[in-house]
């Protein structure tokens, strides 16, 4: 029986608008003999909720979405990472939050637990206390051979960046391993939404990584529209799409100019930074915020676009289309550049296909995945815009999607302003039951939010994850093989955002 | 394509803004005293190091914006430093996580006095939407000595700015450790 098959064959549990099927725990166990014969079943997410285990997955031929659940019996459950190398991390994360096992993982060293919470399993609905225990040592993975040595890096880093540890294994000047140890961000996001209103947790998705704050935003909002069965005003629909784009713009501005300025090229640098600021300003002057936080809300948007917002950032993107061609052809013509950034960072197809990396890491890489075509969602169904894939996988194909990206960003702003709907941009939300599920293509990928309201619309269960956890395990086989000294330039390509997976 | 418009560049108007519209005289004045009392304390400028304590990376968006040529930090002396080492104020973001906890600790204890920390951002003041997790201390006051808030969520560069010449302003001496 195939995985597919075996999961649809699982009780449904009525989440909308992909469906979620409880399977017995011995059908889970199947599961990941099943998944081994059929590579084009995704995994894209991994969680759990007391006593219960969930996985979402992504038929890549339909790009459906298949939610599976399966009791932990015991605590345990089987695991899927020796199939899904992307299921790894989940794992970690599922035994440090919730307490779950999973029965012969790939690895089960802790994760986001530290061992300075002050508890164990702080979600798993019984913590239990550990005042003032000892943090343990984390171990990291073992490299042997002649002349190896460690440089340990973070996690407070030399740049203004977010917090992380790097464990680089490096023969001369080669890094042979390197190991990401992540956690130093955990908030505990995902518990202080339990138990709140879908209104009151929307201001946590938009803070579980700032600067995919209108992604995240808009992938909560669209799972509590689903399990509610809101319909969005289309006003709503359109300023969703031009903050988004806009979110892709002021970001892949930020990206180009930093890659360039980690090769110790400043010009393009100096040049995104100033045509981002004149795009966040326009963002202030049309949302009130630079970064658009907390305008995308469950039932909308608000408040609506300011007067003269629209002018703003069209006259912000002009300038940045204007200069695009020549800060492209500066980055084409100067050798210097361009030695640092071809064949730098090389990330396999195969490696960003086994797991399911969206955005730039995956396009630039061959995986022609997005969510806003595929399974796709307003307004993208009318607007259909053109994916940009490139298939060097180095740094400098992560450059060209996001640099093709931009322009095509550009392009669906002025569409959306140009007839944008009149009418109200926020809707009612009823308090009911309900359960559901989305997926919203955000500056670095798809961001996933699965969530379970009870009657009175309080949030029961939920999960939200980043496109960065099927993207910092690429950047680790990206980089060996690569200089020491290459490592910015391939972590900047890269971009993962440390916050939306610290949770 | 590049040497024409550097050299464009070198007879053209700055792209910096003027120093923030919105309290003019107040930023003259904060600069001439920041003349005077840095270079009495430090040297005629500040070196500061960022710190994300857990931040949702909002902060560090609107401070790596500060460095940009609209802002132009280096006209003011302050300039952002690689190492605490290095460093005369340690400019914290985030609701200080407990996985941070010793890093932080680590990094003030690396930097040399006179020193200020700064926490940026509402987070960083009191914990902000983050207050009560088991994960966070709820402040960067709750692990380091905080000299100056500036909230916001995030500030933006115009408030961290501000907040920043404001620092220099103070009356007070530098807080000393204590021993």
């Amino acid at each position: 029986m195939s995985a597919s098959t075996l999961i649809r064959a699982g009780a449904p549990q009525g989440a909308q608008p992909a469906e979620r099927y409880l399977l017995a725990a011995e059908a889970w166990a199947r599961l990941p003999a099943a998944l081994l014969a059929e590579p084009g079943l995704a995994l894209l997410a991994l969680w759990a909720e007391p006593g219960m285990v969930h996985a979402a997955f992504l038929e890549e031929a339909s790009a459906a979405v298949l939610l599976a659940s399966a009791p932990a019996e015991g605590g345990r459950y089987a695991a899927l990472s020796p199939v899904r190398p992307g299921a790894i991390r989940f794992e970690r994360m599922i035994r440090d939050l919730w307490g779950l096992t999973a029965e012969d993982a790939v690895d089960l060293r802790p994760w986001l637990d530290h061992g300075r919470w002050e508890l164990a399993g702080p979600m798993s609905g019984q913590p239990a206390a550990l005042p003032g225990a000892e943090a343990p040592q984390p171990a990291f993975l073992p490299v042997e051979g002649e002349g190896i040595h460690q440089i340990p890096v973070g996690p407070i880093h030399a740049g203004v960046i977010e917090p992380g540890h790097f464990r680089f294994h490096v023969q001369g000047e080669v890094v042979v391993r390197l190991e990401a140890r992540l956690g130093y961000a955990h908030k505990g996001t995902l518990s202080l939404m339990l138990g709140k209103p879908a209104r009151a947790a929307a201001a946590f998705a938009a803070r579980l990584s700032g600067d995919s704050t209108v992604a995240h935003g808009w992938a909560f909002a669209a799972a509590v529209e689903a399990a509610l069965g809101v319909a969005v005003p289309p006003r709503a629909v359109a300023l969703r799409g031009v903050m988004a784009e806009l979110e892709r713009v002021h970001n892949h501005l930020n990206d180009w100019g930093f890659i360039c300025n980690d090769a110790a090229f400043a010009f393009p640098h100096a040049r995104c930074g100033y045509l981002r600021e004149g795009v966040l300003r326009a963002c202030a002057a049309a949302f009130g915020h630079r970064l658009m936080m907390d305008r995308v809300l469950p039932g909308g948007v608000a408040p609506d676009i300011a007067a003269g917002g629209a002018a703003a950032i069209l006259a912000a993107l002009d300038a940045v289309e204007a200069e695009m061609p020549a800060l492209l052809r500066i980055y084409d013509s100067h050798s210097s550049l361009q030695d640092r950034m071809v064949g730098t960072g090389f990330l396999d197809p195969d490696h960003a296909a086994r797991f399911a990396a969206g955005g730039f890491v995956g396009r630039g890489s061959g995986r022609g995945f997005d969510a806003r075509l595929r399974p796709g969602y307003a307004p993208y169904d009318w607007l259909l815009p053109t994916i940009a894939v490139e298939t060097g996988g180095d740094v400098d194909a992560r450059v060209r999607v996001r640099v093709a990206e931009l322009a095509a960003s550009i392009g669906i702003v002025r569409r959306l302003l140009a007839d944008l709907p009149a009418g109200e941009t926020l809707a009612p939300l009823p308090a009911l039951a309900g359960e559901g599920s989305a997926l919203i293509e955000g500056f670095r990928g798809e961001c996933f939010a699965w969530l379970r309201l009870d009657e009175s619309g309080v949030i029961r269960g939920l999960f939200l994850r980043d496109p960065s956890w099927l993207q910092w395990p690429l950047l680790e086989a990206a980089i060996a093989g690569n200089i020491v000294a290459d490592f910015p330039l391939c972590n900047k390509s890269f971009n993962c955002s440390y916050s939306g997976v610290d949770l | 394509m590049l040497w024409p418009r550097l050299a464009r560049a070198l007879v053209g108007r700055p792209l910096t803004d003027p120093a923030p519209a919105l309290s003019q005289p107040t930023i003259a004045a904060l600069g001439e005293r920041l003349a005077a009392t840095a270079r009495a304390r430090l040297g005629r400028s500040l070196s500061i190091r960022e710190i994300d304590s857990g931040s949702c990376n909002g902060c560090e968006l609107e401070v790596n914006a500060l460095q940009n040529v609209a802002y132009d930090l280096e006209r003011f002396g302050l300039r952002f430093v690689a190492s605490p080492k290095h460093a005369d104020v340690l400019l914290v973001t985030g609701p200080a996580c407990r996985n941070m906890a010793e890093a932080m600790e680590r990094a003030l204890a690396c930097t040399p006095e006179p020193r200020w920390v700064v926490a940026a951002g509402d987070c960083a003041v009191d914990g902000g939407v983050f207050k009560g997790s088991y994960a966070v201390h709820g402040g960067v006051g709750a692990v380091l000595p905080v000299d100056l808030l500036i909230p916001g969520c995030p500030p933006s560069p115009e408030q961290l700015l501000e907040g920043l010449l404001a620092l220099l302003e103070a009356e007070a001496p530098p807080r000393r450790a204590t021993p």
